[in-house]
């Protein structure tokens, strides 16, 4: 199945999803060197977004989230990509600065956690691939 | 319609001018094609947030570093307050450490070629834009004020994209770049009399509250100082995400006015009084400057200190921009509040130091800086008049 987007930030990936009906706030949410969520009774608390196509509705928090991006980025725990139903300017801009692929416009409840999925995010296209 | 760059636009974005230019101008377009902005316009102003080594931390600093390579800002640009004050941090307790990678992130603007001021009120230290100017500010209670008391326009930036529109000149046009978006929605009829910078933030807090980020008419304040009015937008700004707000006959902005009406009584201040202050709060820490003292406000508080000494197992913080401290030694106001025993800090302030575990209890006469105190470093908190921090103080 193809869904179709816009895309954020440029990229290809393939991945598993990590899927969340919450949005998330990377800026004291989200452990910056593991990649582990920590939000109180999050959906998410305790899993690691390092390595998963992320999907999520949209941002909420501080704009210091960006640097939480490119935190981990750098420390090899970011997200393969970034999927949303509509992307706030922190994940956008979190998303540019750490050159992390990201589409939105997205029908995310056609996604779910498990599944893996190709992100086209050059055509803003998200693939399903089983 | 969509984004349409102009030739020179199209170049910066494809890399002509570096590679931090390339960067900025993705931050610029992309949020430009989130808003439905058709359009870059230039901008005469920043205000970059993010400052604090205490909020950015190691991968912030990478970033401005690697921004700091070759990215030169094109506009007037200054900093918002960072963890500490960059000269006499020792004697406020701060650790070296911290020091050291404070001194880095200034450092790495400063190569960018911003005026390194460290200030949430640039507006009183010569980033003062005029009315219908277009600026890009970070910095929710200069945002605020830039937008609202001036009529200067700008959207509520973050601090990578702040940067970003010092680095290129230009940010999109769409939110609060746009008449349409910056009319009153609701009628705030304030029905108490308001007095002091500590009123004005409770105020704040009431309407930031209760308007679900609905544009506020404010009718009924007779007056308001322009202390007063930094304390209000600081505190609208947090509790209720404003970035503008019409306040009559005090205000330049035109605006319809709404027919939807709210009533502000004396009481809903006291109730939000009652909401900020904790019962039992033991003060051992005093802080008068959020947003940044003004000169007028230092003045008035050496008056009160001239003579007296804080009492023993109490700190007074009153934070300030260097350029108002310098201003403040001059004035031999700078001697008065130190051989009180209380701290004139610049640079930095009560919200972004590094002083989470240091203190129980701050008294101040911020609303914003309540919430920060509360939320981030666990303190108690009460609200109180400057003039009643400051008895507090020496008492």
């Amino acid at each position: 199945m193809r869904l179709e987007g816009r895309r954020i930030f440029k990229g290809k990936a393939a991945g598993e999803v990590l899927y969340t009906e919450e949005d998330i706030s990377f800026y004291g949410g989200c452990d910056p060197e593991t990649g582990e969520i920590v939000e109180k009774d999050h959906p998410l608390q305790g899993q690691s977004v390092a390595g998963k196509v992320l999907v999520f509705p949209t941002g909420k928090g501080s704009t210091v989230g960006s640097y939480v991006l490119y935190a981990l980025k750098k420390a090899g725990k970011a997200p393969l990509a970034i999927i949303n139903r509509t992307t706030d300017p922190v994940i956008a801009v979190g998303c540019i600065i750490s050159e992390i692929p990201a589409v939105d416009k997205i029908e995310i409840e056609k996604l779910r956690t498990g599944q893996r999925v190709e992100v086209d995010a050059d055509n803003g296209v998200v693939t399903i691939l089983d | 319609m969509g984004l349409e760059l102009t030739r020179e636009e199209q170049r910066m974005l494809d890399g002509e001018y570096g590679k931090a230019m390339r960067k900025a101008m993705e931050i610029i377009t992309t949020l430009g094609e989130i808003y439905g902005a058709n359009r870059l316009i230039p901008v005469s102003s920043v205000q970059i947030a993010g400052v604090s080594y205490h909020n950015l931390g190691e991968a912030g600093l990478e970033y401005l570093a690697e921004m700091a390579e070759d990215g030169k800002v094109r506009v007037l640009t200054t900093l918002n307050p960072a963890g500490m004050d960059l000269t006499e941090w020792k004697k406020h307790g701060i650790p070296e450490d911290f020091a050291v990678n404070q001194q880095r992130v200034v450092e790495a603007f400063a190569k960018m070629g911003v005026i390194t001021t460290c200030t949430c009120t640039p507006y009183l230290i010569g980033n003062l834009p005029h009315y219908g100017e277009h600026i890009a500010w970070a910095e929710s209670s200069a945002v605020c004020f830039a937008n609202s008391v001036i009529g200067a326009r700008t959207n509520r930036e973050g601090g990578p994209s702040a940067l970003a529109a010092a680095l290129t000149g230009r940010t999109a046009e769409y939110g609060l770049h746009l008449d349409k978006n910056r009319y009153a929605q609701v009628k705030y009829e304030v029905q108490a009399e308001l007095k002091g910078t500590d009123d004005f933030g409770l105020l704040g807090k009431v309407i930031g509250d209760r308007t679900k980020k609905k544009i506020p008419y404010i009718a009924g304040i007779k007056s308001a100082t322009t202390e007063e009015l930094k304390s209000f937008c600081a505190s609208v700004a947090t509790y209720g995400g404003l970035g503008i707000f019409h306040m009559e006959g005090i205000t330049p902005n035109q605006t319809p006015v709404p027919d939807e009406t709210e009533i502000v009584t004396s009481e809903d201040l006291a109730d939000a009084r009652d909401a900020l202050d904790d019962e039992n709060a033991e003060i051992d820490f005093i802080s008068i400057g959020c947003p940044h003292a003004s000169i007028k406000e230092i003045a008035m508080i050496a008056e009160l200190l001239d003579g007296k000494t804080v009492a023993e197992g109490k700190t007074v913080w009153i934070t300030t921009a260097r350029p108002t401290k310098d201003l403040a030694i001059k004035m031999g106001y700078y001697d008065k509040i130190e051989r009180a025993g209380a701290f004139l800090v610049s640079d930095a302030c009560c919200a972004v130091a590094p002083l989470k575990g240091r203190f129980k209890g701050l008294m101040t006469d911020s609303a914003k800086a309540c919430f920060y105190a509360r939320g981030k470093n666990k303190f108690k908190i009460k609200i109180r008049t400057a003039e009643e921090c400051i008895r507090e103080a020496i008492s």
